[in-house]
């Protein structure tokens, strides 16, 4: 700021100078003087100092004057000028975001533009510094606008890639490049329509020199990871639940995104509604349900058979194949040969997290019962070799380890869900276990119960002793809740089990080993706080 | 660093103001004329003498309108032939020497752009640099991952003695084949690489291979750059300098005889070919202008050499300019491995559509013995009229010769006055080390308390003593004694090469010599 308040003086001074006082920089620029003279101090300023921005909009309101007043050849040798000038200011600052931002204005304005020229103009710009985003952004636009072909910018990424392959800008281009190249496919709702797969694997090729080449280099991870796939949101109705009680019924209806991204947190509508009482009076005949997803335009039968208090219809997550949509090549026989190499490099650089990590997604997306051994083994070399990240990985690997035991879980057909010494830090994928009646989650690494354990609207049995839990924030709501058993964990205060008085049949709760049971009376004041309980073991 | 930088970008071939010779190629020839024997040289009017006309006077009519033997003859003028083959290691002595002492003003560059081998009966490219691994299509990407772990460690091999401390008494060839290194990256890196016979030690073969690596990427893909208009220039271009700052030539004087002064037995002038009597403080002459009585029985060893005007690339590319070198393990057990400087028209060393190309290798026999079996698997002969051309580039032109390698000897294997320095010729080595460390050596001696090749100020900041002071006088030191009226000596402690030497020994007729390169001012 001070920088550009010492131009102003400048500039001022050498208006001053020049005898015209009436000439003096009205910063506004509304009542400015729109002609050449301006245009000649402007220009002196801006190549000294190119990311004033005031001074950039001052000229585009004196060009667009000039416009008004000129013909058309004048004008484009003013443009041509103005080019030749921004061209000199890229020298003094190539990375000034108010000369690339005039350029693409000059551009646009230019009554005969030279596309080639600005082409070149990019390539010499990215040669000197292959990370310029500015200049990227600048040859996308001039792209755009000229219509270059794109699989001569293709070209144009390979021969980048060729001279510095530890640049993700040209990676990246790339990526947006190749599926314009071959339409139909990311968008697509299936992922595996990709290119063709002579050039699919010619890049596979690629991506693989560039890794084996220099495993530490992440650019070339990264593109491989895009390569490998990527998982759509797809909106569907996964499930719908109907149980009644003798009194009133409750559907619940969950709505989850079929192939979630794997960086993105997962959201699911998760609907709990009660129907009108009496819908359901008489269980001895069949209901039939119907969901619609107005939203969507989707809808989801479910029926209620006679004698049965609950029922539901939902796809099971075998079928779904959820877990593996992070990498979304649906020929696994190119997912085989990739985990060959990457297994190949990983004895060349046993110490290589990038290799560690993609090997584990590719035995994720082939395999991940059948590698469950081996993908724990990695995930522990990975901890060592990136402390740093440790967190991260435990994360990772608690949500593979819940996958797997969902997995399980559906091939048995079973209502019970137990994961029992096996690291947990996180709880994720809870919307798949809608309809568990008993949770067994003892000896993890537990913190709390995130509210996202609000969706086991099922349950009636929760065991989680001997972890760290702090908090129970997600034992909300859940109307059959009977029994919970947290033993040697970490609730200290009277305050943190409040939440389990919106549970209205639990019955009985184990607090063995906690620091809250060292309060004073506490006994009475449970006893107090939740009524409902029968049987308190402190 | 940035200057060379810049030099390197300018490619403007008038930036040099004088006639282009190579002063050097001259020089080198009256190095040689003891050794002739085998030695064919282009006389001033460009006929080669000897028995090497390969493709006569028959111009070839190939379809692709091949350049005959004829066309080169009366071309002769575009062709710079330097005797000696070097090449300038990016972070070498001599381009270090060059950065600081601003010698390189006076210079272009080019890179070499590609390092080729030749593996099992034809010629491939090297991947040396990280893009050249990554790029090449000869590698699976197994061995790219062993070849670059491998030069990554080499690049600080220091840091890791554990890796090779039990091949310190075995030989590179063997730490390499322990490496696990397949047999293509075998031999890349010892014959391409490192650049070292097999039974070198493991730890000379790892400094070799640092040596090359460190000087990649500095000015481009390869670790070697290439004098516009050839290696002649360098010498040329101290020379320059030297004659900004007030340094004198004297072209086409020879020294007759030494005069020794009686009392201290050193040199204190010399007599030239005219008669003319310089005094001189300190006498620097290269090897081969010393009599033979003068050597106490120093057994030198020879360089052989062959240079070749080609009509094709060894390996076609893309772009027809290409610099490439060219590494040929030894054919059979016991041969040298030969090196090769492959140049094309753009460094201005021969004319477009031939490519200048130089071997070399340490003798075993005459140059003739130990090159042609490397030239005949590489190149064909001319094809004649109607006959179907090969693939391999056709000859046009081509001398043998050997050189004396006289970088063994030291000063004791001289029988001379104190005063007198003698400095070797070239090496056989790639880079121009050798050379670089000898005139530190010699200069320290002659001024002991001066700064070796100072930084030099732009011509134009430089402020004369007095008016018209510009001439011959201009800078003058005292130390030139002037005998009678404008006496000149040559000022040969800049740099060895640099110098305009004459010689004791007679060498018959003398090319034309150049022009003055001093016209600075």
């Amino acid at each position: 700021m001070q920088f550009s308040i010492y131009i102003i003086a400048e500039c001022n001074m050498k208006l001053m100078t020049r005898d015209d006082k009436s000439l003096l920089y009205n910063v506004g620029g509304k009542e400015g003087v729109l002609d050449e003279e301006v245009l000649l101090l402007t220009q002196q300023l801006l190549s000294s100092n190119p990311d004033f921005a005031t001074l950039w909009n001052y000229r585009r309101e004196i060009l667009l004057h000039l416009e008004t007043v000129r013909s058309e050849d004048e004008i484009q040798r003013l443009y041509e000028e103005e080019l030749s000038f921004l061209e000199a200011c890229l020298k003094v600052n190539p990375k000034s975001y108010g000369s690339w931002h005039h350029r693409g204005w000059v551009s646009t304005r230019l009554p005969r533009p030279d596309w080639a020229r600005e082409l070149s103009l990019c390539e010499r710009c990215l040669s000197l510094d292959d990370r310029n985003f500015h200049c990227w952004d600048y040859r996308r636009m001039v792209v755009r606008v000229s219509g270059v072909p794109v699989d001569q910018e293709l070209q144009f990424t390979d021969r980048l890639i060729g001279s510095n392959f530890s640049n993700y800008s040209s990676w990246h281009y790339r990526s947006t490049l190749l599926p314009l190249l071959h339409p139909g496919s990311p968008e697509a709702a299936s992922p595996q329509r990709e290119p063709p797969t002579s050039s699919l694997l010619k890049e596979y090729e690629l991506v693989q020199n560039a890794f084996f080449t220099d495993p530490n280099d992440q650019s070339a991870w990264f593109y491989y990871r895009w390569l490998l796939g990527r998982g759509v949101c797809v909106c569907v109705c996964v499930c719908v639940c109907v149980w009644g009680f003798s009194t009133n019924s409750e559907v619940i209806l969950r709505c989850g995104y079929r192939n979630a991204l794997y960086y993105k947190s997962l959201t699911h509508l998760h609907k709990i509604c009660d129907l009108p009482p009496g819908t359901i009076s008489d269980t001895s005949n069949e209901h039939n349900l119907t969901v619609h997803w107005t939203e969507r335009h989707t809808h989801r039968d479910c029926a209620l058979y006679t004698g049965r208090s609950e029922s539901w219809c939902r796809d099971s997550a075998t079928d779904l194949e959820l877990f593996r949509s992070e990498l979304s090549v649906e020929k696994s026989s190119v997912l085989q040969s990739e985990l060959q190499s990457c297994t190949q490099l990983l004895e060349l650089e046993p110490q290589n997290k990038w290799c560690l990590l993609t090997i584990i997604l590719l035995m994720r997306a082939l395999d991940p019962l059948g590698y469950e051994k081996e993908t724990l083994a990695y995930f522990q070399t990975l901890k060592e070799v990136d402390s740093m990240r440790t967190s991260y990985y435990s994360d990772l690997c608690s949500k593979f380890m819940i996958e797997n035991t969902i997995l399980k879980m559906e091939y048995a057909e079973v209502r019970v869900f137990s994961l029992c010494e096996k690291n947990l830090s996180t709880l994720c994928h809870l919307d798949q276990l809608l309809l568990v009646t008993h949770i067994n989650l003892s000896s993890n690494q537990l913190l709390g119960l995130p509210p996202q354990f609000a969706m086991l609207q099922c349950l009636e049995v929760l065991q989680a002793d001997d972890n760290a839990i702090e908090n129970l924030e997600g034992v909300y709501h859940l109307s059959k809740l009977e029994e919970v058993s947290l033993r040697n964990n970490n609730i200290t205060q009277l305050s943190d089990l409040k939440i389990l008085t919106t549970c209205p049949r639990l019955a009985r709760l184990d607090l063995r080993g906690n620091p809250i049971t060292q309060i004073a009376n506490i006994q009475s004041q449970l006893a107090e706080l939740l009524p409902s309980i029968t049987e308190l073991l402190l | 660093t940035h200057r060379c930088g810049e030099l390197l970008q300018k490619a403007d071939p008038c930036f040099f103001q004088f006639p282009l010779c190579p002063v050097y190629s001259q020089q080198d020839q009256e190095e040689c004329a003891p050794l002739a024997e085998d030695q064919q040289i282009l006389s001033s009017d460009g006929e080669p003498q000897g028995e090497e006309q390969l493709s006569g006077s028959a111009p070839t009519q190939a379809k692709k309108k091949k350049i005959s033997y004829t066309k080169i003859v009366k071309e002769g003028r575009r062709f710079n032939i330097d005797l000696v083959s070097k090449l300038m290691y990016s972070r070498g002595l001599l381009v270090d020497l060059l950065i600081k002492s601003n010698v390189s003003r006076y210079a272009e560059f080019k890179n070499v752009s590609r390092i080729l081998t030749y593996r099992q009966g034809k010629v491939e490219q090297v991947p040396c640099s990280r893009a050249d691994v990554f790029g090449s299509k000869e590698l699976t990407v197994v061995e790219k991952r062993m070849l670059m772990k491998f030069l990554t460690f080499c690049l600080d091999y220091e840091q890791h003695p554990e890796e090779y401390q039990d091949f310190t008494e075995r030989s590179f060839w063997e730490f390499l084949q322990n490496n696990m290194l397949t047999e293509n990256l075998q031999h890349f890196v010892l014959h391409s690489i490192a650049m070292v016979p097999r039974e070198t030690h493991t730890e000379e073969g790892l400094r070799s291979t640092q040596h090359f690596l460190r000087s990649l990427g500095r000015y481009g893909n390869t670790p070697f750059l290439f004098p516009i208009y050839g290696l002649g220039e360098i010498p040329q271009c101290f020379c320059r300098m030297c004659a900004v700052f007030g340094g004198i030539y004297c072209l086409r004087h020879s020294v007759q005889c030494l005069v020794l002064d009686k009392e201290s037995g050193r040199c204190k002038a010399v007599i030239d070919t005219c008669g003319q009597r310089i005094s001189c403080s300190h006498f620097v002459v290269e090897d081969g202008y010393i009599r033979e009585e003068q050597r106490k029985g120093v057994e030198h060893k020879h360089i052989s050499r062959a240079v070749l005007i080609t009509d094709g690339l060894l390996l076609q590319s893309e772009s027809e300019q290409q610099i490439s070198l060219v590494t040929v393990p030894p054919l059979e057990p016991g041969a040298p491995a030969v090196r090769l400087v492959e140049l094309c028209s753009s460094t201005m060393t021969c004319m477009p559509g031939t490519y200048l190309v130089h071997l070399t290798c340490p003798s075993s026999g005459s140059a003739r013995e130990d090159l042609q079996p490397v030239v005949s698997r590489l190149f064909t002969k001319p094809a004649s009229a109607g006959e179907e051309g090969t693939l391999l580039p056709a000859v046009l032109w081509a001398v043998y010769f050997n050189m004396r390698d006289s970088t063994a000897a030291d000063r004791s294997g001289y029988d001379l006055p104190g005063n007198v320095h003698v400095c070797s010729g070239p090496d056989a080595a790639l880079g121009s080390d050798h050379s670089i460390r000898l005139a530190q050596e010699v200069f320290r001696q002659l001024a002991p308390h001066e700064e070796f090749c100072p930084p030099a100020p732009n011509p134009e900041d430089i402020v004369y003593d007095g008016d018209g002071g510009q001439g011959e006088g201009a800078g003058f030191s005292e130390a030139a004694q002037a005998e009678e009226g404008a006496a000149e000596e040559a000022e040969e402690s800049k740099e060895k090469e640099a110098s305009q030497e004459s010689s004791p020994v007679e060498v018959g007729e003398m090319p034309d010599p150049p022009p003055a390169p001093l016209a600075e001012e």
